[in-house]
């Protein structure tokens, strides 16, 4: 295992060697993956969600599967519940760890019934067992909601705000709160979360989804003996609505200093990267290390650690929340900034996929010449709008530039803007 | 008709060899490069790691090259294996790690290792500090014996641990078969010398040149001098034909001759036969074979005892020569080769054949080609003579320097790797046996 100075870092005071976790789920549920993962390299783990005895008990088949072309996995979906092991074996085996390993994080995410006797009894053997914090589960969309807790209790702020008031009131431990993203406004339960007390807030728990049909079963996938229902969906296809979700709430003035563990389709150094620089002060991994196993890790650490390097920052807070000033409303951005597509043609192999795009579903801005044996696509200066739509859709990645124009115009937003019947003066 | 002894220079412009030798397998593209490592599964326990000798973490590197960690690929590589740029162009990848990527199980194609290995070797961000560091002074001096593969990954290795290191070398440049021997189309640009700077960069290795075993300096001398010796002197013989007529004027060594053009500056003025005959089996006869086409040999025939599924050299090696314009005979045993002072006309062969007991025998029937130069290729030879008379190693049954699993050799502050030592006679392997080497001579020390 290497050591990368520069990324030890510190998170609601709780120390790290590195800014990587493993998020609640099966990389973590029990002693023999958690110390696989910590001899890896992992700077910590959220314990796989405990709840009261008896644990559920799962079902088989219990994923299923979104993927883009050549098999590889955009993301899945599962059913799983929580841990399905009983409590006690697991305050055993997260105490054991956290002896051995004293210089990893464990954090214990926890859900059970929304009364507060409930978590008033589960709290003191939870801190006993040596942990760091604890993260509150409120985010979990499948099987949970239906008996009252998970995403049941994460859709409704006041019930957050309790629950979290009395683990602050139960336990010493510093407090997480881990939101559902299946809400309308991330902002709202972010809010509770701070009126409760929370030390910080993780998301996003995953997204209710069915990743398929099976046609000829006509069940959803995964299929339970034919018969399917909504998963949680995860893995590289939730991180733009992941990174949205942080920055939001990064960006609030009522929980703009509120930490934030960034969770959510993370998959190398740089979806680290851009987390922290939108608002996380850490990050957990689920997915990524599901589909690989732990060894990511090396690439996660190393690729952050030389980029921080490489750059000059000498340690997370270094770049953390760095692109928050740049993350505004869309009433703020300039009007009279132009950008226009560019094809080199010497990377061009042809293929037409940007004048398919532009002439049929965007701007008609690119010009087909030449003959069958030398097909040559141009952009028309004047027509294009800057959309980026077929730098996007073109299969090489140098063959399509997007080309800062200057205008001489001043920076000009629609707040300001003459169309604007409700414009501001300036 | 044809004219004896046609030997000449210039039988190419210079525009022509400048093309014939450039670059054999150019570099992957950025393009090709997200591509292929793409096409990386990251396998648990991976095969290709297990197929590499100096266990190079494979998927790892790949997984950093795609997720745009370039930098720390090549980090990856060369914390394994120092020489992984030469190593990349080197490299037979096809029986190493190629062969064992899992993609071929299905698709006929594996992961393009080797391409992708030299793409981020090449790309070593050298704006950041250099990539490895030395531990404090251990007050301990090592001597290594060549500079070739075996003795600079040694050197480095050494050098990390915080040993000083000399190492004797007999030649005027480091750097051994890789400066000397390899294929020139494989490692052009003058690569060796390159790396090697980035080798010395770590520090604490200095190189004495001119200096060689047995003639400047014995071993006894570098014994009492160190703490430990580490011999990697590759091979200096060669195997002979032992036939009539292997004195003649045109019958070549093919090692020393490519070591001539290796070094060559202008390949034109290299003296090339019109009709050649290379006698071998192996990457040295390919090598010559394919080296004489470029230069424009007009007929290049490489000839072997068995049959052509038996040749040392690989299917792709094999695949390389036809590409090339190289003609096999197999299954001919040569008897004697035909000339006068001047040069020679013909080499005669006996058809061979395979007895009912699986024994290789020669029949009556004659095969006689007519050539102007006869490259031997038919292996090298240890020579233990730079290991002096009194306190040497033993041999092994090959007439190699013999070593324990630790590459330690019958004196315990000896140790010996590379082609001095059995193996497989890789650049990949030399660098495997210095690395190891140098741990056990640190755990020794
Ligand atoms: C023609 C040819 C082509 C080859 N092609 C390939 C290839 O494509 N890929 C591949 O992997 N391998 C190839 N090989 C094999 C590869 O080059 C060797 O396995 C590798 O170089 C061995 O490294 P080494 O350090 O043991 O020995 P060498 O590379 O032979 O280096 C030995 C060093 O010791 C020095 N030395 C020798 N005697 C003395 C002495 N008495 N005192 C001091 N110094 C001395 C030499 O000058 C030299 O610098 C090829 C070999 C040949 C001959
Ligand atoms: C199979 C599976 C089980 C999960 N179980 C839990 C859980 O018990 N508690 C929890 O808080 N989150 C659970 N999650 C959600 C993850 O912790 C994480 O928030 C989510 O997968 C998004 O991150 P990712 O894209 O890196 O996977 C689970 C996810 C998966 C895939
Ligand atoms: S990964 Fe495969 S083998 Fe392992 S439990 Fe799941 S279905 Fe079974
Ligand atoms: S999509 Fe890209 S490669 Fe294809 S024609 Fe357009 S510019 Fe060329
Ligand atoms: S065997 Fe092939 S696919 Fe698997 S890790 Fe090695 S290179 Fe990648």
């Amino acid at each position: 295992m290497k050591k990368n100075a520069n990324l030890a870092c510190e998170f609601i005071g709780i120390k790290s060697i590195n800014p990587f976790w493993l998020a609640s789920a099966p990389p973590t549920d029990k002693a023999y993956n958690v110390i696989r993962a910590f001899e890896a390299g992992w700077g910590g783990v959220v314990w796989k969600t405990l709840g009261e005895d008896p644990a559920p008990i799962n079902v088989s088949s219990r994923y299923g599967v979104h993927y883009g072309q050549n098999r590889q996995v955009l993301g899945f979906n599962n059913i799983e519940l929580i841990t399905d092991r009983s409590l006690q074996i697991n305050l055993d085996e997260i105490t054991q760890v956290k002896k051995d390993w004293p210089d990893r994080v464990i954090i214990v995410s926890l859900m059970v019934p929304c009364e507060e006797e409930a978590w008033k009894n589960i709290l003191p053997g939870v801190e006993a067992t040596g942990a760091d914090g604890i993260e509150l589960n409120f985010g979990c969309p499948h099987g949970m909601p239906e008996r009252g807790m998970g995403a049941a209790v994460g859709q409704v702020p006041e019930y957050i705000e309790m629950v979290t008031r009395w683990c602050k009131q139960y336990c010493s431990l510093p407090v997480i709160v881990k939101l559902t993203p299946n809400i309308t406004d991330v902002r709202k339960p972010a809010e509770a979360a701070w009126r409760g007390g929370a030390d910080a807030v993780s998301l996003i728990n995953t997204i209710n989804s069915i990743t398929s049909v099976n046609l000829e079963t006509m069940s959803p996938e995964p299929s339970v003996d034919g018969k399917g229902t909504h998963g949680g969906y995860c893995g590289s296809s939730v991180k733009p609505i992941a990174l949205s979700m942080v920055s939001e709430i990064a960006r609030h003035p009522e929980t703009s200093t509120l930490p934030i563990s960034g969770i959510g389709g993370i998959s190398n150094w740089r979806d680290a990267a851009e987390f922290i620089s939108l608002g996380a002060s850490n990050v957990q991994v689920c997915t990524a290390a599901m589909l690989y196993g732990f060894k990511i890790i090396d690439d996660l650490c190393d690729g952050l650690s030389d980029w921080m390097e490489k750059k000059g920052y000498n340690n997370i807070s270094d770049f953390s929340r760095m692109a928050i000033p740049n993350t505004t409303d869309w009433k703020h951005l300039n009007m009279n900034y132009k950008r226009i597509a560019y094809i080199n043609q010497d990377a061009c192999i042809g293929c037409g996929r940007c004048f398919a795009a532009c002439e049929d579903t965007s701007h008609q801005s690119i010009l087909k010449t030449g003959d069958a044996d030398n097909r040559k696509y141009t952009i028309i200066e004047e027509e294009c709008v800057g959309c980026n739509l077929c730098e996007i859709t073109c299969p090489e990645p140098n063959a399509i530039v997007m080309k800062d124009i200057d205008t001489g115009l001043p920076h000009l937003s629609w707040l300001h803007h003459p169309a604007n019947p409700y414009r501001e003066e300036p | 008709m044809s004219i004896a002894h046609d030997i000449q220079s210039n039988r190419l412009l210079d525009t022509e060899i400048d093309n014939n030798f450039s670059d054999m397998t150019p570099p992957l593209t950025d393009k090709q490069v997200l591509v292929a490592s793409e096409r990386c599964l990251f396998c648990y326990d991976a095969p290709c790691i297990d197929a590499c000798p100096t266990d190079i973490d494979i998927p790892l590197f790949i997984r950093k090259i795609n997720t745009g960690n370039v930098h720390g690929a090549a980090k990856e590589i060369l914390s394994a294996n120092i020489l992984g740029g030469s190593c990349a162009r080197v490299c037979p990848t096809e029986t190493l790690c190629e062969q064992a990527c899992v993609r071929n199980t299905c698709e006929e194609a594996p992961v393009e290792i080797g391409r992708l290995q030299r793409y981020a070797v090449d790309r070593l961000d050298r704006s950041l500090p250099y990539p490895f560091t030395r531990e404090s002074d251990t007050g301990k001096h090592i001597a290594i014996i060549g500079a070739g593969p075996a003795g600079l990954a040694c050197a480095h290795q050494l050098a990390r641990n915080g040993h000083q290191v000399t190492i004797y070398e007999a030649a005027a440049k480091s750097g051994g078969l890789n400066e000397y021997g390899i294929a020139l189309y494989k490692l052009v640009d003058d690569y060796t010398q390159k790396e090697i700077e980035f080798v010395l960069e770590i520090g604490g290795i200095e190189i004495k040149y001119g200096q060689a075993l047995g003639r400047d300096i014995s071993l006894k001398q570098l014994r009492d001098q160190h703490d430990a010796v580490f011999i990697g002197i590759g091979m200096s013989n060669v195997n002979a034909l032992n036939i009539p007529g292997e004195e003649l004027a045109g019958v070549e060594d093919a090692v020393a001759y490519i070591r001539d053009l290796r070094q060559e500056s202008s390949l034109a003025n290299l003296p090339v036969g019109r009709r050649v005959i290379v006698i071998g089996a192996g990457m040295t006869a390919i090598d010559i074979a394919v080296q004489s086409k470029k230069l424009g040999a007009e007929q290049v025939t490489i000839v072997y005892r068995r049959a052509q599924s038996a040749m040392g050299a690989s299917l792709h090696e094999q695949e390389l020569a036809l590409k090339n314009g190289v003609n096999f005979v197999c299954n001919a045993q040569p008897t004697q080769i035909l000339g006068d002072d001047s040069g020679i006309t013909t080499m005669e062969f006996n058809r061979t054949e395979l007895d009912e007991s699986g024994k290789l025998i020669a029949t009556d029937e004659i095969i006689s080609l007519e050539c102007d130069v006869v490259f031997k290729a038919i292996g090298q030879k240890f020579s233990s003579s730079p290991l002096g008379s009194d306190d040497k190693p033993t041999l092994d049954h090959r007439g190699r320097i013999s070593v324990n699993e630790n590459y330690q050799t019958s004196l315990s502050d000896v140790f010996a790797g590379g082609d001095c030592i059995n193996g497989n006679d890789l650049v990949v392997e030399a660098v495997d046996h210095g690395n190891k080497a140098a741990l056990a001579i640190h755990h020794q020390l």
